[in-house]
């Protein structure tokens, strides 16, 4: 099943916030099924990462402490309108997935 | 398990695989480096820290803003959002201090901004540390978040 990502531009004062949501469980692995009584396995994302216009800008490593559906911001200097932003992120089971929009 | 999945399991798996050897022949892209098993199983700030930079003497600064609220009633979801004003900044990583691991995310710059924000558990109340490196210096900084309902578990 392919998981939504989204993602967002906001730029003030020279500066341009990317900001992305993926639409992801983050289970922490620690957390038991009320039902079954069975540990759920963690599922989370582990990396992400942002490009500008093709180039690695920021890298960022998540642990299980990031909430459900996570939602991460970064900001670059010197972007401008229309510099090619994109994200792709990777999980602990191999699930990929990206995102892409333009800086406004 | 249906064929289609099986073969979109194979294919996400081989993706990654290009893209780590990719990292391999350009070696200049650090930033491409493997998740920090270590420091993410790490159970207190300093030995994530050693895993992280090999450094745990980080010095208290006022350059880095740490913006979330003081009392969060859901611990599932607190924002927090972290600037440091300091120039050359290299990487900034987020501990919540009381959780069973401590480090949220680690963020490596490569021509973005010392500017952070996301959304993090939180089991209990506790000091949240930020900890920045620039120029190859550690500065941290410390806020306390009050928390009604825990995060973790349950």
């Amino acid at each position: 099943m392919a998981r939504q990502t989204r993602m967002r531009t906001k730029s003030q004062d020279g500066a341009t916030e990317i900001l992305v949501l993926v639409n992801h469980p983050m289970e922490t692995g620690q957390r038991t099924d009320p039902k079954t009584k069975e540990k759920i396995p963690a599922h989370f994302i582990q990396k992400m990462t942002f490009s500008l216009n093709g180039k690695e800008v920021a890298v960022a490593d998540l642990g299980v402490a990031v909430s459900k559906d996570p939602l991460v911001g970064v900001r670059v200097k010197n972007a401008k309108a229309g510099d090619k932003v994109k994200v792709t992120w990777s999980d602990n089971k191999g699930e990929t997935g990206e995102a892409e929009t333009t800086v406004r | 398990m249906h064929r289609r999945t099986f073969m979109k399991g194979t294919m996400a798996a081989a993706v990654v695989g290009v893209a780590a050897g990719a990292g391999l022949l350009k070696p200049g892209r650090v930033l491409a480096a493997e998740w920090p098993k270590d420091a993410f199983a790490a159970k207190s700030v300093d030995e994530t820290l050693k895993s992280l930079y090999g450094n745990t003497s980080a010095a208290a600064s006022n350059e880095i803003k740490i913006k979330a609220p003081i009392q969060a009633e859901n611990g599932a979801v607190v924002p927090i959002t972290v600037s440091a004003n300091m120039p050359n900044v290299q990487a900034i990583s987020l501990y919540v201090e009381k959780n069973q691991f401590p480090l949220v995310a680690n963020l490596n710059c490569n021509g973005a901004e010392g500017y952070f924000s996301a959304r993090m558990k939180m089991g209990q109340t506790s000091d949240v540390q930020c900890v920045v490196k620039a120029g190859d210096k550690l500065y941290t900084a410390k806020q306390n978040i009050k928390v009604t309902v825990g995060g973790c578990g349950g």
